[in-house]
This record gives C-alpha cells, structure tokens and sequence, in this order.
C-alpha cells in the first residue's frame, strides 16, 4: 500500500482515503460479520492431523490487495507466457524430449522424478494441453515487478476463496466498490466450465462434465462441491464412476450415464489403482486406459506434476526461451540449486539468511526459514542438506512484498503472496486477479492456509 | 442424477423431517403433562413414547426411570442417542454437506446454521418445564428450512427424492405418535367417547398443527376416533397420514426408471386405501394393529427406494 518512503501508491489513493475515515470499531464489527457470514456459508478448510473440529474457516482479512491495470497488464503477460511455456514443456517429455537432447535438463531430473509419469510417454492429449487450470504463486519484489514463487499446475486450489472473498467484500463494503473501478472475477466458473467442454474427446456433442473430490473429508471438499455447483455439473467421488468397454460412467438413479471430461481434484497417485497406488479407493479402475484409448479427458492431465516440481521451477525462463524463442516477461525468485556446488556452498554459509526447501515438499512443510529459524533448527538442516543436496533449492527470504491487514491492533503490515489463475483452453484466460495469501503474524513468510495463512480479497482496478 | 447424491437428499429430507416429528412429539407429551388429568401417569406417557419410537433400550442403557427431564434430555440434546433432536439435525447438516454441490447455496445455508444454532443451546437451560422453547425453535427452524426448499430448490429428481424422504418419515413418525396415544387408553377408551378424553385426544391434535384444522372442519366434538380418523385419512390436513402416502406415491411417479415398477405399484396401492378406505374398512382389528402395519410398509417402501434407485449397481 506505501511505497518504501511511506507514500500510499497512487492506486491504493481512494481506499486509503477511505480507510481514514473509518472508525476502528467498524473494521472491528465489520470482521466479527464476515467471521459469522463464513460460518454460516460452510466456507471451511480441514487441517490434516486435527481430530476434531477439523473444519475450520480460512482467517479472511478485510484489508483488500489492489493491483493497478498496469501491473496487472504486465503480470498477465507473464503468466501467459509462462503457461505456455509450461504447456509445451509437459508435451515435450511426454513426447519428444527436445529439451533433454539440448543439455538444458539433465534426464535423470525427469525420469528420477517421482512426479514423471511413463504410462503417460508419447499420448497425444486433446489441444496439446496438459495444465488446463493452472495456479502460479508471485510476489512482488519492486514496484509493480512480479516474480514468480511457484508454478502449481497439478490440483491448484484457492479459487473458490478469490470469489467468495469477493463476494464478502461487496457485501461488506459496498461503497468501496463505487470509490473502485474493480474489475470482476465472477465469471471464472463460466470460463472454466467453456474450457472443460472445449477439451472433450473428439465427436462428443455435448460433453458431459464432472468434477472429481476425494470426498467431504478431504482439506478442499468446499471447493470442489462449489466449484461444480457453480458450473452446474455433477460433483462425483471415486465410487461414483466406473469403466466399462472403454468408457467411462457414472452410476445414476437412472442407469450408467457416459463421462467425457474429469475436472479431477485427486493427485495422479489415487485416480486409478490399476496403475498407480493399489490401495487408493479414491479413485476409478481402469480409468488410466479409458484416459489413453482418447476416451475421457481428465484435466489437468496425468503427469502434469513433472512440470511444478521445486527441482525443475529453476528452469522456467530457460524454457520460455527454448520453446517460444522470446525473453521470460516473469522472472523467477533468484534460485539456488543446491545439486550446483558454488549454489550449495554459497547456501551452506548463508543459511541464516535463506528460505531453503525440500524439492518435493509442499504446503509449508519441509523448508527452513533461516531468519527465525534457531540455531538448532539449522545445523539439523545443515546436516540433511549435505546429505543429499540434490534434493534442496535456496531463496532470499526478501522476496515478499507486505500488504497492510486488519489486526487486533488496527491495520498493520503483514507478508502476502498472490496466485493468479491461468486457464489454458483454445487460448489462455486469466480472471483478473486471483488468491491473496497472507501470512498471520509480524514478519512470518508462511502464507499457506495448513499453516494457518489467512486470505484477502484482491483488486485489480481498471483505470 | 447421481445415485449418491439422490442418496443424500432423500436422507436429508429424513432426518430433517425427524428432528421435526420429535419436537412435535415432545410437544404434546409436554403439554400433556400441564393437564391435571394426566399427570399421575406421566411417567408412563414417557415410558410409551420411548418405546414407540423404538428407543426403550437404547434410553434403558443409559438412564434408570424414564422420569420427564431425563426423557427430554435424551431426546432432544443426546449426542448419542443418533435419533435425538441435536444428532437428526447433525445428520441433515451432514448430508446436507455431502451434496452442496447440487442443492441451492440457500438450502446448505439454512441447514448449516440450524445446525449452528442447535449445537449452541445450552441443554442444561432446559427442563421438562421450559423444553417447549427448545421445541418451538425446532419448529421455526424446520419451517423456514421447508421454504427454503420450496423457494430455491429446482424441481428434479433431487426436490423429488427429498420429498419422498420427507413424507415417508412424516407418516412414520405421524403413526407412532398415535401409537404412543393409544398405548395410555384404557382397554374400552378408544372407541367411547368419554368426557376426559377430550383433553390427551385435543393436545395430540396440536402435534401435527391439526387442532385448528379440527374446530373448522369438524362439526364433532373432540374424541378418540375421530382424531385418528382426521390425522390418518384427512385429504386436506397437511400433515395426515394419507397426504404424506399421496405425496410419497406421487414424487415417486416422478422419478420412475425401469427397475422401479413393483415398488410404484405398493406405493400406489397404499395411497389408493387411504384415499378411498374408512377407519372401519382399514383397521378390522383395531387402530394399533393397522398403524403396525402401516409403519412396516412405510419401511418396505424406504428398502425397495433404497434398491430401486440409491444404490444402483453397475
């Protein structure tokens, strides 16, 4: 909101203005409402581990993130670039493996990568299209330049928060939105829905579509359950779906009905223990061969993973390059990779001042922040970096931006990240804006929702 | 529609349908309990309405004498006891929860904060004296979740699935609150027309909202038999039984695929007795026997549902 001689930026002008003249006790009242308002709607998160009341609200932050139309431009520019790049790339290890002969990659990155899939080596996929929806995490590091944290292009989740917390915003604040050109996300259901039915196997009229949850347990289910309400299809679990003669059903008061596109919010390990894990009973016999005979698309497509995995994130600009032959619009956070022995050894004597993270970890589990991390903490680090150094990138913990957020104390700043949703169908759509994660307490660069990050509604304004 | 998801909602119009029936059981039992006349036995009023709704054991594992706080307790706020107020609505919410995804946002809303709002009363405000706010907000809360249906809910096989959930339930707990009555007559009671029946037979009109129906419909004075005969075969009460049986037969004509026929035909054939049958043509041997037998098929009914459309096999 302030630039770093403690101007409030020219887009943050109308709601800072506002924001002053606001009495504290109406922010205080205004989040009691919100908090009631989640409760009442079910919007939940479980946290795994937690016996009971495992459903909890995500904290929300009423404090708005705003983004200008410029930096919105150019960020969006980016991510598509990006996307693309990321797209081609899936395709090409599936396939050809171009990159692997021009040196870029070594091959044991891909085929020792648990997240490489071989059942899914030279299946053309409809469109060339592997990540349909993808979610790329960036934080801002100067004025208005982006760059970008982590590409998640298996099951992205966190939609269903930009639009709710939209939602809470409009309803909460309503004169804020007349002071703001805001643009809508709204519609993102709809351009999902489009998408989906356009990636259909060919000669199906009228895909039926379907969104796959693991079940009401699972961390997500309230997105899935309003994701599909939201596009009006059916929301299946596993037992809901069988093959047979090649295609794929699902059982319905009136008989097997035929499934022609999976939005599935299931890892690749669970969707069919013909092929992958055995004891998964999330997901559907035989659904791996109805998928490659081209009778069912499943989105994102199997194997996407090999693409957003830590140990490959460094690599990106180096594919924008290779496959569309232009200059990366998105940097990555300057990466170290600790399998390069000048990346380890500058690591190891910094770790003070690094985030370092495991390559396969995920959700905020796994990494060292070295700033408040103790002594402790790092010489175990230490010790099972030099283990396997391979297995660990470093960052500089200077990379997120804050953003100001409401606190028992009034407003104060707090870290935040930003995940825009890139959807990939005949062209690329991107709703303007997207997830704003915040983290909680002063200083924390943890924003992930299991860790306890919180959310805030994000502004892209138009003018 | 999924086979699931109709699984869902038909039980979702169950227990939300039950959690009602108990309260408005509840309801009589505890005004019952204001009239001098009953008093004496209120104990065994307790004792015959644990028992016809088929929870004697379950009250007897936990509790000594059915004394009325104890009864209370158990039935509206006993986590376990899975057909107490609190558990049903716990239920509903949960299936709720399990299809949000294909019922209106209103709907999961209106289900969740009932369930919200039951979780926080506290039972220990509550006594055999004053359980009759509990009730009434039960009743409120029900209310509002039926327009809500109404209002919102789209009128496919999911709106019919849950109706049929809701009548089958409605006449199941409408049957044993009548059951509960006539287990507390005396062997002659239910045919005469004593003077000091007016009172129990008046009180258990209230139950399904049927006592003013009564006054304006019914030129007779208050008597056993022809409350039974209002609250089973009335074309017009809402809550008879009758109309719960014609409801039942009618979403069921709704959702009909090719496996469902026989099942269509003993809803049918139960809808049509009630239309055109008399107390006297029903029952040869008696009101209870015949409300056995109706609760019965009510269940017959619920497994050839069950098969027929629920859990559909491949």
């Amino acid at each position: 909101m302030y630039t770093a001689d403690g101007r409030v930026r020219p887009h943050y002008a109308a709601y800072a203005d506002w924001l002053t003249r606001q009495p504290d006790d109406l922010l205080r009242q205004k989040r009691a409402e919100a908090d009631s308002l989640f409760h009442r709607v079910g919007i939940t998160f479980a946290v795994y581990g937690e016996q009971e009341g495992n459903e909890r609200l995500i904290p929300f932050d009423i404090v708005p993130r705003v983004l200008s139309a410029d930096e919105w431009r150019t960020l969006a520019a980016g991510l598509r670039q990006r996307v693309r790049a990321l797209n081609a790339f899936i395709g090409d290890i599936y396939h050809g493996q171009e990159i692997l002969r021009a040196g870029l990659l070594n091959p044991e990155q891909v085929f020792c990568n648990p997240q490489y899939r071989p059942e899914m080596q030279g299946m053309d996929v409809p469109g060339g299209i592997y990540a349909h929806i993808a979610g790329i995490d960036v934080v801002r590091v100067g004025a208005g330049e982006f760059c970008v944290l982590k590409d998640n292009l298996r099951v992205p989740s966190g939609v269903s928060h930009m639009l709710e917390d939209r939602k809470m915003m409009m309803r909460l604040f309503p004169e804020l939105f007349a002071l703001n050109r805001v643009a809508p996300v709204e519609h993102y259901p709809d351009r999902l829905l489009e998408n989906l039915a356009r990636v259909a196997p060919a000669g199906v009229a009228a895909p039926v579509v379907v969104v796959l949850t693991p079940g009401a347990h699972n961390s997500a289910y309230f997105e899935h359950a309003f994701l599909a309400q939201q596009m009006g299809v059916e929301l299946v679990e596993g037992q809901d779906l069988f093959v047979r003669d090649g295609f794929v059903y699902m059982r319905t008061t009136r008989g097997p009905q035929r499934v022609d596109v999976i939005y599935r919010r299931i890892d690749d390990d669970f969707l069919d223990p013909l092929v992958f894990r055995p004891d998964s009973v999330l997901g559907v016999p035989g659904l791996m061969s109805a998928y490659r005979a081209g009778r069912v698309t499943v989105a994102n497509a199997i194997g996407t993973g090999i693409a957003d995995d830590k140990s490959i994130y460094p690599y990106v600009p180096d594919m924008i390059r290779f496959y569309l032959g232009e200059a990366p619009l998105l940097e990555n956070v300057p990466t170290r990779v600790l399998r390069r022995k000048d990346d380890l050894a500058f690591t190891l004597a910094h770790l003070g001042q690094l985030v370092v993270k495991e390559v396969h970890g995920a959700g905020g589990y796994g990494m060292l922040v070295g700033p408040t991390a103790s002594q402790a903490e790092r010489e175990d680090f230490r010790l099972r970096i030099l283990a396997a150094p391979e297995k660990y990138i470093a960052q500089p913990t200077l990379a997120r931006s804050t953003c100001p957020k409401f606190v028992e104390q009034g407003v104060a700043p707090r870290h935040i990240d930003l995940r825009p949703f890139v959807l990939s169908g005949r062209e690329i759509t991107i709703v303007p804006g997207g997830l704003t994660r915040v983290a909680l307490r002063t200083g924390s660069l943890v924003v992930n929702s299991s860790q306890g990050g919180g959310t805030k509604d994000t502004w892209v304004l138009e003018t | 529609m999924l086979s699931r998801t109709a699984d869902h909602v038909y039980w979702l119009g169950r227990y939300a349908e039950r959690a009602e029936n108990l309260a408005r059981t509840l309801d009589v039992q505890y005004r019952l309990s204001l009239v001098p006349h009953a008093s004496s036995d209120d104990r065994h009023g307790w004792a015959q309405m644990l028992a016809r709704l088929g929870l004697e054991s379950t009250f007897a594992e936990r509790h000594a004498a059915p004394d009325p706080h104890r009864v209370i307790d158990f039935l509206a706020f006993d986590a376990g006891n899975p057909s107490s107020i609190l558990s049903c609505l716990r239920a509903a919410r949960e299936n709720a929860r399990a299809v949000r995804g294909s019922i209106s946002s209103e709907m999961w809303e209106a289900f969740n904060s009932t369930w919200l709002g039951a979780r926080t009363q506290a039972p220990s405000r509550f006594t055999a004296l004053n359980i009759v706010e509990f009730v009434d907000w039960v009743k409120y809360r029900a209310h509002l979740a039926r327009g809500v249906v109404l209002g919102s809910m789209l009128r496919d096989e999911s709106y019919h699935f849950m109706q049929i959930g809701t009548f089958l339930e409605r006449a199941d707990g409408v049957a044993r609150l009548l059951l509960a009555r006539l287990a507390c007559e005396s062997p002659a009671g239910a045919d005469g027309a004593d003077a000091h029946d007016y009172y129990p037979w008046s009180v258990l009109l209230r139950g399904p909202s049927a006592f003013e129906i009564f006054r304006r419909v019914s030129r007779d004075t208050v008597s056993p038999r022809r409350v039974l005969e209002f609250v089973i075969l009335h074309q017009h009460v809402p809550r008879s039984i009758y109309r719960s049986a014609a409801l039942v037969h009618e979403n069921l004509q709704s959702v009909a695929n090719a496996q469902s026929g026989e099942t269509e035909r003993r809803a049918g054939l139960l809808h049509a007795e009630l239309r055109f049958g008399t107390l006297e043509s029903l029952a040869p041997q008696g009101s209870e026997r015949f409300l056995h037998d109706l609760i019965a098929r009510a269940a017959d009914l619920s497994d050839r549902i069950g098969r027929d459309f629920l859990r559909h096999a491949a």
